[in-house]
């Protein structure tokens, strides 16, 4: 399976195009985050094809970012869902990563895959592999008939699940900072949980404006099943309405943030 | 530069969460939880996200430690296997065996929880065993 992403793999690593191509590897029965730096071991290249879809995806983009900055200057390659290159861009506009530095193989979601994470663009500009799934309309959410008093109940009870494992920045491509507000003890009350309520999820709302490419990482490893994606969505829809901007769908446009601009006129 | 993730098990409790350490250049630098582990899948908690830190921490214990005179020193594993033994010898016999307790560590394997059971009531003759993850 999968044979031409493996020839071009195989070509990239023998020539030295590449130093090293990060994706997704089959070992002890589990598939993990792999950099390959031979052909040798090409055969064990897997898309993720595990038991069950959220299997396929690791935060590949985020190892590639801690993998430059460590070894700057090297090439590296990457295999690249539509997640994936989203995240690509959007680590470039905001001066994390130099594309110039990346070759980036594609590959198209499974209709299974792009169902299971409700994926509004399930595949990056091109690929080597798979076919194209036209995104269905995003599935709604429960949340948007309700009066905004029911609303506030609703997000209070599912914060109050938080066991503050940190799991949705540490698994997130596009949390890079050094210092994350996250830690500060001006907003976060140290050795508590759940954390300050609500402050604690709102923080990191508005930390995802122009940075959000919607992965839906952040939701797969919350242990607590709170529906982070539904929250930083909701976030940057404002941010498109407002400035028709979406991080990651245009190649090095940066985010609203980043731009001295007029406000924008009243809602 | 080399780059590796690396398949374990979380040591903090006794859950058994599926991990991957990633380990850059020698340096474990980095915890991804494991998708594919039935246990957590794809999840983990504080503690767990953070095990890359205790592995090659510089204040990691090396070798043996006897306080004397109030301040704890280093030791060769004889003498600390002598003292013990001797110090736990003599409390068992002037206080009885359940004045002694054994605290057991899941950071160790199976056989090694085992073992400090099997001492502390075959060779000690108490039931006081527990382990660090309900501390």
């Amino acid at each position: 399976m999968y044979h031409a992403i493996k020839e071009r793999v195989t070509e990239l690593l023998s020539t030295g195009e590449v130093k090293g191509f990060l994706a997704l590897k089959k070992d002890n029965g589990h598939i993990k985050p792999h950099l390959y730096v031979s052909p040798d071991e090409i055969d064990q290249l897997s898309i993720g094809d595990g038991e069950t879809a959220g299997d396929a995806r690791y935060p590949l983009t985020k190892i590639l970012t801690m993998l430059l900055q460590n070894h700057s200057g090297e090439p590296f390659g990457i295999l690249a869902r539509g997640c994936d290159q989203r995240a690509l861009r959007a680590l470039a506009a905001w001066n994390q990563i130099s594309l110039e530095q990346v070759v980036v193989i594609g590959v198209a979601c499974s209709e299974e895959l792009a169902r299971a994470c409700n994926c509004g663009l399930p595949y990056p500009d091109e690929w080597l592999e798979g076919e194209q799934i036209e995104p269905k309309d995003p599935r709604p959410v429960e949340w948007e008939a309700k009066s905004p008093l029911q609303r506030l109940d609703l997000w209070r009870a599912e914060f109050e699940k938080c066991i503050k494992c940190y799991g949705c920045r540490n698994i997130c491509p596009m949390c890079f900072c050094k210092e994350c507000s996250l830690e500060s003890e001006d907003v976060v009350t140290k050795g508590e949980i759940p954390p300050d309520l609500p402050m604690f999820h709102l923080v990191r709302a508005l930390h995802m404006i122009g940075r959000c490419v919607d992965c839906g990482l952040c939701e797969e490893a919350c242990p607590a099943s709170i529906p982070l994606r539904a929250l930083y969505k909701k976030v940057n829809d404002i941010v498109e309405t407002r400035f028709q901007f979406r991080a990651g769908i245009e190649q090095t446009e940066q985010s609203p943030l980043h731009k001295i601009a007029e406000p924008p006129a009243a809602i | 530069m080399d780059y590796k993730t690396v398949l374990t098990t979380c040591a903090y409790c006794g859950c058994g969460c599926g991990l991957y350490l990633e380990v850059l250049d020698g340096q474990a630098i980095g915890t991804i939880p494991s998708k594919t582990n039935p246990i957590n899948e794809g999840k983990l908690c504080v503690k767990g996200w953070n095990i890359h830190e205790f592995v090659q921490h510089p204040k990691r214990l090396t070798k043996p430690l006897i306080r004397k005179n109030g301040t704890l020193t280093e030791s060769s594993w004889d003498e600390a296997l002598d003292y013990t033994a001797s110090r736990l010898k003599e409390i068992k016999e002037a206080h009885g065996s359940d004045s002694i307790a054994f605290l057991a560590s899941a950071k160790v394997t199976n056989e090694e929880n085992y073992i400090i059971m099997k001492f502390a009531r075959a060779a000690v003759g108490t039931n006081n065993v527990d382990h660090c993850a309900r501390l």
